[in-house]
This record gives C-alpha cells, structure tokens and sequence, in this order.
C-alpha cells in the first residue's frame, strides 16, 4: 500500500507493507536515533512525535501515520541539544540507549507544561524506563534545565 | 588535581544524547543476513529426528544449521580469564536441549519475514526427558543435566557433572561450631535471591562479517571483547589470528554482556557462508534465554554475645547455575568472601558451598556477583540479630564492622588498606534521620513509616587474575590517543581514563582521544567486569602516561641537546630550567615522527595481587500500607567508599543506578516458572524494573578514603551499589510489620497475608 | 508476530461493518494489544479516518468517539467534572503518556480486558456503548454480551450526577492493576464495581438502604468494613503472575471499604 508521511518536514511518498511498524519504517528511513526496547510497548525507547504529540513507534502501524507528520529526534536537533546538555552535566546518559526516547517526551511535556513540579515531570515521563542512571541525575538535569529556561535561557550553557 | 576528581561530561555524552548511530544496530550493514533461533519448548530433551528440508526450501533462506553442523569441541560462553573455572559444557546446537528455550537450529536468511517462515516449518522431534526444574532436588539426582562424557572443567572447582555439581567447596578459619556454641545469641536463618535480570534497554546483538583478507570480524554489544574472540575461536575451531572482535556503543550491560551470550550464532554463520549475518535477541529471548543472576538460598548461622559481640558467622551457598556453568564457580565465592568480611570481630567463620546444574536458564554475572546474594543474607541476619539482641542495627554494625587497617581472613586474609565503612554507616544514619526514625512510626490511618538499614561491600579486580592495559600515543599536533580494551557499556570508563591519562599528562581531557575496544587495535584487556576497569585498567593508564612522559623528556632532550633531567614538562612544553630552552609538545610530535626510533607510544599491563573493596552503607525509608501490603519507598539515603572519586558525577549516576536495580530486585522483579519449566516474566510487561515513580527519592554521598594501591587513591564504584537496598528495605520491611520476609522480591500480597496471620 | 495482508481505512461505517463480518478481518482499535499477538489478518480496517477521535459535550451526555485515545479521556474537562476525576484515575496509570496517546476507548471496552481499568471506571459511571448494529445499550449489558463482529462507534456517559471513587492496586505504578475497585452513587443507585480479578470487572449493586445511609454519611467504619467484606466474598476472583485469588479478595475488601468511606465523606460534604 502506499502512505504520505511527512518525516521531520520531509513529505515522503512510499509502498509499503501494511504491517510494517513505524518503528521500522522511521529506521529505514535512517532515523536511528529510534530504539526498540521491548516488543510489548513498555519502554519508551521508540517514542516519536505523531501530529505533534508523543506516541511508541512500535506500537502503531506506519499505515497510520498516512496523512500525518511523524517527528524523530533527528527532526528536533536544535531543540534536543539545548535541553540535552543539561543531562551530560549529570552524567546522567549513562548508556544512551533510552536517551532519544526520553528526550522526546521530555520535549513533549515541556511542550504541554512549561513549570512541571518533580511529580508531574516523574508522571510524565514514567513510560520512559531507563535501567542504568536510577532516574535522579535525569531528574537533576531537567530541573536544570527548566531553571535556565525560566531566566530565559540566560544561564551560561557550559 | 586537575582532571580527576572533576564532574567531566562524558566524551560520548552528545553523540548519545542526540541519538547518533552508534550502535550495533544503526552501524551494521543493511543486508546482512537475519539470523534468529529455532528454541526448544522442553526443559530437558533430546532431538530425536530433526527435518529442515521444508525451511531450507522457503523464499530468501540462506542457510539452516542444526546439532548435525557444528564442530564437536565443548566450550563456555563465559567471558572469563582461561583456563576459565566455568566448565566447558556448550555446544553452538546440542542434541541434548536442556531448558525451554536452548537452541535447536540456527535459521538464516535474507530478511526477518523468510526466517520467521522457515522457523516454522522446521520438524522436530523430541525425546522428552525428565527434568530437575528446582534446584534443592540437584545435586546427586539420578537426573543429569551434563551426562555427556565430553563435559570438562579445566579448573579444580569441585565441579562433577555425574553428581550435577558444577561447583563445590569449603573454606574456614577458626572452630565455627565451638564458637558458635558458646555464643549467648544465634539467628540461624536461610534467604533465597532469585535469577533476577540485568535488563540493560538494548537486548543482545552482534553482526558479522569477513574482511579483505577472509578473516571473521565480529562487531558485538559486548563488556569482554578478547574473551569473545577466545569463545569463538573455541566454539568455530578457527586461530584467533582469524577472528576480530569490537565493540560499538554499547546500550547497558550490567554483567549481562559478560557471557557470549548471541555471539557464536552469527559467526557459525558468517564463517559457514562468507556473508555478513546479524542476530538480535528480542525481549523475551533477552530475558528467556540469556544470562541473569544465579539464583541462591543463602543459610546463615550467626553468634554474638549479649553485649553484641558477633563472634561466629557459618555461610552456606546453594547456588543454580541453570543448564549450564557459566561463572557458576565463580559467583558463589562472593556470596561469602564478600559478606562475612564486613565484620572483623569474628573469631571463626566457615563459608561452604554447592554449585548444581538444573533444567532452567543458564545464570551468568549481573551486578554484584554473587556477592549481592551473600550481602542480602548476612546482612539482614545481622538486622535480625540486633532484634534479637534489642540492639539498635546501628550500634550492632559500629561495634563489629571491619575497620581500616584490619587483615580480613575470610576475604583472602587480605587487609582492608583504605576503610571508611565507620563513617559511611554513621553519615548514613545521620541522613535518613535514623536516630528519630528508627525503627518505626504509625501514622494512625493503616500506614507505618519505618526505616532499615544495610552495608556492603565488593572488589576492585579479580586479584592476580585480571589483566588491564593501555596504549597512549602522542600525536605530532600535541594531542594524544589512548587505546584500550576495557568496554564503556554508559559507564563512562573512557572518560573516567582519558581524565587519569590528562592527570599524568597534565593536559586537558579534550586533548586525548579515546579509542576502543578492538581486539586489533587494543592492548590486551580482560574486559569490564568485577569492578575492575577504574582500578586495574586505571593503573595501566596511569603506568603508560607516565613511561610516556620519560619518553617524551628523552626526545626533548636530544632536541634541546641536554639530559631529560635537565628538563621541566609541564603537559605544553619541556623546558631547560638552566638556559630557558624549551620544546614545545607539537614540536616534540612533529620531531617523533622523522629521523626517530624511539616511538612516542607506549603500553603498559597492569595486574594486581590485591583487590580493595569498597564499602558502602545504605539506608531505606518506606511508608507500608499495613492493608493492602504496599511498600512506598520514600528516601533512599547511602554512602559509599570508592576511594577517590575520579569523576563525581558518573560515580553518582552509577550508585544511584545501582541502587535502583536493588529496590527492583527487592520488591518487584519477580522470576515465575510453570510446570513445566518456562519462565513467565518473559517481557517488560510481565517482569517490573522500577519505573521513575517505583523509587521515591535516591540521595547519595561519598565518603573520602585513599586506596594506596588504587590509581590516584581510587577504588571501584560499579557493582557494590546494587547490594544494599534488599537488605535495608526487608529490614524496614520488618521494622514495620515485625515479620521478616527471606524471599525476594518481597511482594504486597506476601506482607499482606503476613499481616493477616499476625 | 502480527501479519496484516490488506489495509483498508474505512470511508464509512457501513463499508468497515461489511468487512469485519468477514473471518480474518480485524478492526484496528490503539492496536497495543493486538500488535503483540500472532494474529493473521486479512483485512485490517482502520475507522481513523471517520472523525470518531471526537469528544462532545451535550446537555445530557458526553459523547465519546471510539478512536478517543486515552489520554484523550485523561485530559478532558467534562469528563474530569462529571466523573470526580474517576476516569483521569483510571487511565493515568496505564504505562505511560505515549502509550495512552494510541490506546483507544473503544479498544480498551470492545476487548472485555480481564485486565481493564478503563472498563471497570467506565462501568461505575452511567455509561451506555453505541454499536453499529446493536444500537446504544447499557455498558454492563455489552459486557455480558459474547464477542461478534459489530463496531463499537462511541461510549456515551449520562450526566448522571452523582459521586464516583476509583482505587486500584498494582504492584509497580504502571504496571496492569492486581485489582480495581470503582465504587458511585447516583440516581441509579450505589454500586461497586471490582476488575482486574483475572476476568472482566463486575458490577454489584448495594442496597438502597445503603445508598441512603452512605449519602447521608452515617455509616460507621465497622459497618462498612463488614459489608465490603460480604461483597468481595461475593466475587469470583482468580490468580496470575500478579496475585493469587485470596489476596485478591482480601484487597477487593480493603479497597472498597475505602471507597465506600471516601464516598460517604463525599456525600456528607454534598450534605453541607
């Protein structure tokens, strides 16, 4: 079958199976930084934008997103690295495996909520598991993060 | 110090962060062959008729490889130092399947959708044979797992396959017993840890392929990537001359990625048709068939006196290694060299154990080691000691923990060279509010707040064993690379090495690259495992950096025509002291590479006779709901000996990770059987590692102590801090509800039918 | 692994009914659970493209498209008033945001999950399912009713005022529930409701005695205690990976005894 997608701004025209994942139809498309984790879409790792909202690549058809515009990390660069610093000066990467993922819905929630308290952030971000860094230095890294935004951005990056 | 001790971001922290490819799967090349498994649905089985004709017919497949095609030498799959203690018992397929799940064919083919058909199509079938699924009915069944004649253990482990042993023995020091007679006190109590998962995010993975000369070059998610290219060389029966291995990024590995675990598959089949070939594991293989903690019931006996001497500890391991050895032998010896050692009062000790071999999922090293498992039993047999005592846990520990300076007998007569466990225990104490706290408070509307608290311990290496190097170079322009092979897995060892490098060095750690771990390039490496990376890897960089040095001075010399002594090198330039001559850096690279034979490039082994542990303390705060049995961890205080912090930030991250892992394996992540031997918790749906709204708060603390041995005063952080957190929490746990749950993971439902029958 | 050989996005009800009565034909709710099957389908038929994500408000119910994700529910204002934040409660544990952002109301109701949050909070309220053929009929009648090959187009909830109190028990945050308890009283009567047991949830209905009672706030603790203990004997529960039927049923008393108290303190604020 044949999908429309708009890939982070790229309209793109394609045949393809009407059972291939997102997940897989966004890495062929080079978006590596889109993980899977689980087959059971309980991690979080493959988290992409859908119509602007965040959803698990692997758990929706790519014959869905006919019609839609599908956003990866490799579309928010800009937006990613600004807030993802925050999380090297934690140390916070760890493995780096969850970390697109994470970052993506964390864009989302900042998106949605500008001041998130620890809990809405913690509710927020709970689908996305991360195994090495015990979440705190994540934490950490994005109230830091939401600080520097608050003093609108005046804070020396490092 | 400049570098070390500095909160440096990791070198690969942008490429992570922004997603680059940088892993196996986003490198490997887009048409490899897909290789996956056929799995045996019988815990112990023989295949009696194996018919691949139909598989083999269908579109697109390449190659179907049953026991029939694989060379006959057995070996392990353990990433461990030959000759390995872990028995050689593997085959690449067996005839003789031995848990639901071992492989029965290896299928591969030129997409996902044509190996999944023929997997089907795949006619087996099965002698089914008895099985020993639980672990107390082992050791001399008339049950084997390892009939065959072909087994063999290189080393004396007191393993013997004709009675299930994989493993077995004794140590002691002293007359337990009679000790332990006199004693005016004594819990005797036995704790079961099960084979828990690391559940790093990426799931096991290598690609193949041969390069321009025919040789197999394995590119793999590995901690071990010498001992992978030993493994396969005995696995395929090729030289190792034939066989590279490396590493890319790596997406966690806990100790997972310290057994082969999916390595050999692909190479049997890159090297068997010549083409490239991937396998990677999903989910449910990763946590079905893979290598997670060895299961172990842990019997303590322990002695102390009425004013709270502890005088006597008696250690007995049972340990499961599964259908297969590997670090069975290895494992156990922590479950008691690392717990009985934290007390330095005692007058004897005796730790003994069995290793036995079951028709269940091969166990492997996860964080800790065995030693978790030990801590876990010791520790909480001290905490119901102090109950029984009617002393407070704290006071207990402060009057019988070992102490700086103290030879430790039952940890290899070691002495503990650099000891700050008083002041982690007390500052940990002091943290949580343990004075106010403990042991419990009932808010009055069915919740208790209660507070536990545990120690622990680990190594820094495997003592004269363990084998770290490094290879520094200096480049013409001044900047320098280091190479080695010991595995970043997100640890940061590469950024924790190049900040030793820049010490010796005195230059920035921007100014030395990193590479590694590659069995061409690399200097010969063990692998990161036991802890070992900081401590011994460490001290070989830290050997290189400075021959490097003198290296560097002596070529200055020649250029600036006086003695290297005459020479001040402070990491830009070497300067004559006496007439103001200097050579700068890159003048001195530039002048290294004409008309010089005295390379600016050095590699230095290191290998240590001792291991200093680390030493932690780790306290829990919970809320119970006395009702329905739920446990909130409210605050997770700790502690932690590491020696020299070399980077305070990725120590942090690793402790708080670590102590995440342990409240999972403490109250969520479960392993359940069926009848017949499969196991259930085969998802991240069915088996629970803590979420972020699972841990309450985590905050962490570093005491200072210097390890002389250790590089810069360091010792290791990456394993011991996962071993407090079940003990602290089963103790909160009971100061809570007065009753002791030996059973991890302690569920809602066990606390609250406790209650119930209170 | 899930195979689908044809994909069609229906352009009508009628044509995504005409398909589904054929065998292998499968209509795609948020997919979550079927995509983990091995499910072969002929036909998957995806009604996204029918304006069924909607949620309207009207002077009497709100109306809720089939294709509304859950987060959809977990976020919307009429639904958080009419409900006392019931149905936010009952979603907002179920994995995590991206998950609820494809899980759909109509897959999550039209499935009968053993498992179900979203069925037990729904069957609290005065919910009614609007299906293709069948018509709009009561939610604790689809329940009961056998699996055919209607759709479910929308879940209507009835403005019934009235109070409303979700509970749940998991082992970790986000994980399926080990029990859920929904306990209202409106003008239809007091009700508990009980899912997660290892089969759909159930619904029991309490004495108009105890309506009374509970919206006058004078039932005493021991009372309460007694009768949610009576109840959950009542309830057949059953054992999985997560909890065994005893403690099921030992939580089925705890939980809607707190319900059941947090609603009579509801009432008895009403009262004042």
């Amino acid at each position: 079958m044949q999908i429309n997608v708009v890939l982070n701004g790229k309209t793109i025209t394609e045949e393809i199976a009407p059972d291939l994942l997102l997940i897989d139809f966004v890495r062929n498309h080079k978006c590596y930084s889109v993980k899977r984790g689980c087959e059971t879409s309980n991690c979080g790792l493959c988290t992409v934008f859908l119509d602007q909202k965040p959803v698990l690549s692997c758990g929706i058809l790519a014959a869905r997103a006919d019609g839609h515009a599908v956003d990866t990390l490799e579309g928010l660069l800009e937006e990613a690295k600004e807030f993802a610093m925050f999380i090297a000066d934690q140390g916070a990467e760890q493995c780096g495996f969850c970390n697109p993922g994470m970052i993506m819905n964390a864009i989302a929630l900042f998106r949605e909520n500008k001041e998130p308290s620890d809990e809405e952030i913690r509710e927020y971000l709970a689908g996305n598991l991360c195994r090495c860094s015990g979440y705190e230095g994540q934490l950490r890294g994005i109230r830091a993060f939401l600080e520097y935004k608050k003093q609108g951005g005046a804070l020396c990056v490092q | 110090m400049r570098s070390v001790g500095q909160p440096v971001r990791k070198k690969d922290a942008e490429a992570l962060l922004t997603g680059q490819p940088v892993y196996m799967d986003d490198l490997a090349s887009r048409d490899c062959l897909i290789v996956k498994l056929l799995r045996s649905p019988y815990a112990n089985a023989s295949v009696a008729e194996i018919d691949t004709k139909a598989a083999q017919m269908v579109d697109g497949i390449e190659a179907v490889y049953t026991w029939k095609d694989v060379p006959e030498q057995r070996f392990t799959l353990a990433g461990q130092t030959y000759p390995e203690p872990s028995p050689y018992d593997r085959l690449i397929l067996d005839r003789h399947v031995r848990y639901v799940g071992d492989p029965v064919a290896i299928v591969a083919g030129e997409d996902e959708a044509c190996v999944d058909r023929a997997l089907k199509k795949i006619r087996v079938e099965y002698e089914v044979l008895p099985s020993i699924l639980d672990f107390h009915d082992a050791k001399d069944s008339p049950v084997l797992v390892h009939p065959e004649k072909s087994w063999r253990a290189l080393c004396p482990v007191g393993a013997d396959n004709r009675r299930n042993l994989c493993a077995s023995g004794e140590s002691h020091e002293g007359d337990v017993e009679a000790v332990l007679s006199d004693c005016d006190v004594t819990v005797e109590e036995t704790y079961h840890v099960k084979a828990v998962q690391q559940t790093m995010m990426e799931t096991f993975r290598t690609v193949c392929y041969k390069d321009v000369y025919g040789r197999l070059n394995v590119m793999s998610s590995t901690q071990i990537v010498y001992h992978v290219r030993r493994i396969l060389s005995n696995a395929l029966g090729i030289p190792k001359s034939q066989i590279r291995v490396f590493k890319p990024r790596i997406g966690g590995g806990f100790g997972a990625k310290q057994t082969a675990v999916c390595e050999v598959y692909p190479a049997f089949v890159t090297w068997k048709t010549g083409k490239p070939s991937k396998i990677i594991f999903t989910r449910e293989e990763t946590q079905t068939a893979s290598s997670p903690r060895h299961e172990m019931e842990v019997s303590v006996k322990i002695g102390a006196d009425h004013d709270g001497r502890i005088r006597a500890m008696d250690v007995y391991t049972l340990s499961n290694t599964g259908a297969y050895g590997e670090h069975g032998p290895t494992t156990v010896g922590l479950s008691g060299h690392k717990s009985i050692p934290l007390y330095g009062s005692l007058e004897a000790h005796r730790f003994s154990y069995d290793v036995v071999y079951t028709n269940r999922m091969s166990a492997g090293a996860y964080r800790g080691y065995g030693a978790t498992q030990g801590i876990f039993a010791v520790e909480t047999a001290v905490n119901e000691l102090a109950g029984k005592l009617k002393m407070d846990p704290v006071e207990l520990r402060l009057k019988n923990m070992v102490r700086e300076g103290q030879k430790m007998p039952a940890y290899f007569g070691e002495t503990a060279t650099s000891c700050a466990l008083d002041q982690c225990l007390a500052r940990t104490a002091r943290m949580i509010g343990w004075k106010e706290k403990y042991p419990y408070r009932d808010l009055g509307n069915g919740k208790i707040r209660s507070v536990g608290i545990a120690m622990g311990m680990q190594g820094s290496c495997i003592s004269g064993v363990d084998v770290g190097s490094a290879t520094i170079k200096l480049n013409e322009d001044g900047t320098y690379l280091l190479s080695i092979a010991a595995s970043d897995m997100g640890t940061g060892c590469d950024t924790i090495l190049a900040q030793m490098g820049a010490e010796c060095l005195e230059c920035p750690v921007d100014n030395i690259a990193v590479s590694g771990a590659d069995t061409d390039t690399s200097p010969y490496d063990s692998g990161s495992y036991a802890s070992s990376t900081t401590y011994v890897t460490g001290t070989a960089v830290q050997h290189a950096c400075e021959k490097l040095r003198e290296r560097i001075l002596e070529l200055a010399a020649k250029m600036l025509e006086c003695r290297a002594g005459d020479l001040d090198f402070d990491g830009r330039r070497a300067k004559n002291l006496q007439n103001g001559r200097e050579a700068s850096l890159a003048e001195i690279g530039v002048r290294s590479m004409c008309n010089n034979a005295n390379a600016l490039q050095v590699t230095e082994s290191y290998s240590s006779p001792v291991s200093p542990p680390p030493f932690m303390a780790g306290a829990a705060e919970i809320e119970l709901d006395t009702e329905t049995g739920h446990v909130e961890i409210l605050d997770y205080a700790a502690v932690v000996d590491c020696g020299t912090v070399v980077n305070p930030n990725l120590a942090r991250v690793q402790t708080e990770g670590g102590i995440v892992q342990g409240i999972g394996m403490a109250l969520h992540e479960n392993i359940q059987y069926n009848q017949s031997g499969k196991l259930l918790n085969n998802s991240l749906m069915q088996y629970k590692i803590p979420t972020r709204l699972d841990m309450g708060k985590v905050r962490v603390e570093f005491a200072g102590s210097y390890e002389p041995t250790g590089p810069f005063g360091a010792k290791s952080i990456g394993e011991i801090v996962i071993n407090t957190p079940a003990p602290a929490i089963v103790h909160a746990i009971a100061n809570a509800t007065g009753l002791w749950f030996r059973t991890l993971p302690v569920t809602s439902e066990e606390i609250a039918m406790g209650m119930l029958e209170k | 692994m899930l195979k689908i050989k044809e994909y069609v996005k229906a352009e009508s009800l009628e044509q995504a009914y005409e398909l589904n009565q054929k065998r292998g034909n499968r209509i795609l709710g948020g997919m979550l659970w079927l995509k983990m099957s091995n499910a072969r389908i002929h036909t998957a038929i995806d009604l996204s493209g029918l304006g069924l994500g909607r949620i309207d408000e009207t002077e009497e119910e709100i109306r809720i498209g089939c294709m509304a994700t859950l987060r959809e529910l977990e976020l919307n204002e009429p639904l958080e008033r009419i409900s006392q934040g019931l149905v936010r409660e009952s979603v907002k544990h179920i994995v995590g945001v991206q998950f609820r952002n494809l899980a759909t109301v109509g897959g999550s109701l039209f499935g009968r999950f053993g498992f179900s949050d979203v069925l037990t909070g729904f069957l609290a309220l005065d919910t009614y399912v609007e299906l293709y053929k069948g018509g709009i009929l009561p939610l604790r009648k689809f329940v009961e009713m056998k699996r055919d090959n209607d759709i479910l187009v929308r879940v209507i909830v009835r403005k019934t005022y009235g109070n409303y109190v979700y509970l749940t028990h998991r082992n970790t945050k986000t994980d399926f529930p080990v029990l859920t308890v929904a306990v209202s009283s409106d003008s239809r009567g007091a009700r508990a409701v009980v899912g997660a047991r290892t089969q759909k949830a159930v619904c029991i209905a309490l004495p108009q005695e105890w309506k009374c009672r509970l919206d006058q706030g004078n039932c005493s603790g021991k009372e309460l205690q007694e009768l949610s203990k009576e109840l959950a004997g009542e309830i057949p529960m059953g054992s999985n990976l997560r909890a065994s039927a005893g403690y099921r049923r030992h939580l089925a008393g705890v939980l809607i005894r707190r319900g059941l108290l947090a609603l009579q303190e509801r009432g008895r604020q009403d009262a004042d």
